[in-house]
């Protein structure tokens, strides 16, 4: 497989990788993405630039990742089969791949009814376990799903995104090992808050074998407080917040919250690294990225290696 | 069948608003079934019309019809003997109903009075859901009689997504995880080796995306 992927380079040397993301501004305004990245360079081997999350419009991801990517970051870019037909998402493919992009997350996008613009047609003419597909044979054979041949093949290191905690239960390690058969490289999970599931679902992935065969990089979030706990809780599907985490953060007063919830970070992820089966951790800090090199820093993961 | 619902009676006064003279014309087929568009509904239709105009002080004449089907040229062209009497007939059959009527009668104003919905089943006395979007190329066989594209709000092939939660998709609370239903049947058919595979990309040449569709019976015609 060709790709200059950072990302790939790091995880292929052993090294645990860091990852975190960008989300872009609801504007045109690239100082907005220049700042968020600011905080992400050199803390970090690639970061993700989201697609339009929770289906509000944002600037689009492959901007954004031109954007990082002039501060020296290894974009990675984040692709939804929510807006796009096939022949859109084999065109942006193309175009990330020629500006450089080379970490690719594929995913079905979240449905537009939680977004604004909930009267949008949505597309999903493939889904996200094809995008994997397509992206990997446009990648191996340089061919298009059509069969022709591409003039210049992708080259994109290619990942997905697991959520260990949605039901079925049952259908998470064999929808991984879907995606894996598909063509995915690496994975990124949903943020993990119960550890004893997500150990549950890493020993499941075990007996299947898959351990081996894809880069498991284990998402976090820090909390910044008990009522943002019960929030997304409450507001996001699959998220699975035990009692006791948001109870931990609930003891401390409400200025120390923000502190603890970092704490709470920084031991989950040095938790997370020492598991058998986790390559990487991936850092999500929504709109609070410049806690993100505390939070790397005091796991114990900085400096990023250089692998040239 | 497919099934409707009626549209607001304020937006159709609006409609028929130009008109003295129409007919409600009813369906005997998908929308008796689904009362909104039978021998009954057209009754309750036109009192409510000749009421409203009576109560504005400006009377319309009415024609109550219901045909067996507004879909079938045999029974369409009942109507013709005196549609052209009428300035404007007010359908309350499916699109498919009201078009046909429009592209039979050209020089009179077609109006529909219900918004068509979907290929739908009766889920219990005054409930409906949509079972099929009619894509062409039917894949149930694979999925345990549960079908992907209706069933799941992102038609995925290869579900279900992170937002299942607890049988019920992140969508709306009243609607069920497709593809919870789909793997809870193939695990109660011991057929869960057809979750495991890649499924090809979907077609959709053979559904509306390749254009309005039509089927030709050499045998029949």
């Amino acid at each position: 497989m060709k790709s200059e992927s950072n990302l790939k380079r790091v995880l292929d040397a052993g090294h645990i990788s860091v990852t975190a993301e960008c989300g872009p501004p609801r504007g045109a305004d690239p100082e907005i993405v220049r700042k968020k990245a600011a905080f992400v360079a050199g803390n970090v081997d690639a970061c993700n630039v989201t697609d339009n999350q929770t289906a509000v419009v944002r600037m689009s991801s492959l901007a954004g990742c031109m954007l990082i990517k002039e501060l020296g970051i290894d974009p990675l870019i984040q692709m939804v089969v929510r807006d796009r037909n096939r022949i859109a998402l084999q065109s942006d493919l193309l175009g990330a791949s020629a500006l450089g992009v080379r970490n690719l997350l594929c995913l079905s996008g979240d449905h537009q009814k939680f977004g604004d613009d909930p009267q949008a047609k949505n597309v999903f003419d493939i889904d996200s376990m094809q995008l994997i597909h397509m992206a990997k044979t446009m990648r191996d054979e340089g061919v298009f799903p059509s069969g022709d041949k591409l003039d210049g093949a992708l080259q994109f290191y290619i990942g997905c995104a697991v959520n260990p905690f949605a039901d079925p239960y049952e259908i998470r390690v064999p929808r991984l090992k879907l995606k894996v058969e598909a063509g995915a490289d690496f994975v990124q999970t949903q943020c993990i808050y119960n550890m004893e599931k997500f150990k549950t679902y890493i020993e499941d992935a075990k007996k299947e074998g898959l351990l081996d065969k894809v880069k498991i990089l284990a998402g976090v979030t820090p909390l910044k407080s008990a009522g943002m706990a019960k929030f997304m809780r409450r507001m996001v599907a699959g998220m699975d917040i035990p009692d006791e985490v948001v109870k931990r953060i609930g003891d401390e007063p409400k200025e120390k919250q923000a502190a603890k919830g970092i704490e709470m970070c920084i031991e989950q992820i040095q938790e997370l690294k020492e598991m058998e089966g986790i390559a990487g951790i991936h850092v999500m800090a929504i709109e609070w990225e410049e806690k993100l090199e505390e939070i790397i820093g005091g796991a114990g993961l900085l400096p990023r290696p250089v692998i040239e | 069948m497919i099934t409707g619902t009626p549209k607001p009676i304020g937006e159709i006064l609006e409609m028929v608003e130009p008109y003295d003279k129409i007919i409600v014309a009813g369906c005997h087929g998908c929308v008796t079934v689904c009362r909104v568009g039978g021998e009954k509904e057209v009754q309750v239709l036109a009192s409510t019309i000749r009421l409203a105009r009576e109560a504005g002080g400006r009377k319309i004449e009415i024609k109550e019809v219901s045909l067996e089907r507004q879909c079938d040229p045999e029974y369409v062209e009942l109507m013709r003997p005196y549609v052209e009497d009428y300035q404007a007939v007010l359908s309350i059959a499916c699109g498919a109903g009201i078009q046909f009527l429009a592209e039979k009668f050209t020089v009179t104003p077609l109006l529909p009075g219900i918004n068509t919905g979907f290929l739908g089943v009766t889920e219990r006395q005054g409930e409906w859901a949509e079972r099929c979007q009619g894509c062409g190329d039917c894949v149930l066989h694979l999925t345990g009689g549960i079908c992907p594209v209706t069933r799941c709000a992102k038609s995925l092939f290869h579900g279900p997504c992170g937002g299942s939660v607890q049988g019920v998709c992140e969508v709306d609370k009243d609607i069920k995880c497709g593809w919870q239903l789909i793997i809870d049947r193939l695990k109660a058919l011991d057929q869960m080796d057809n979750y495991g595979k890649l499924k090809p990309y979907k077609g959709w040449s053979s559904a509306r995306d390749g254009g309005p569709r039509r089927i030709l019976r050499e045998d029949m015609i």
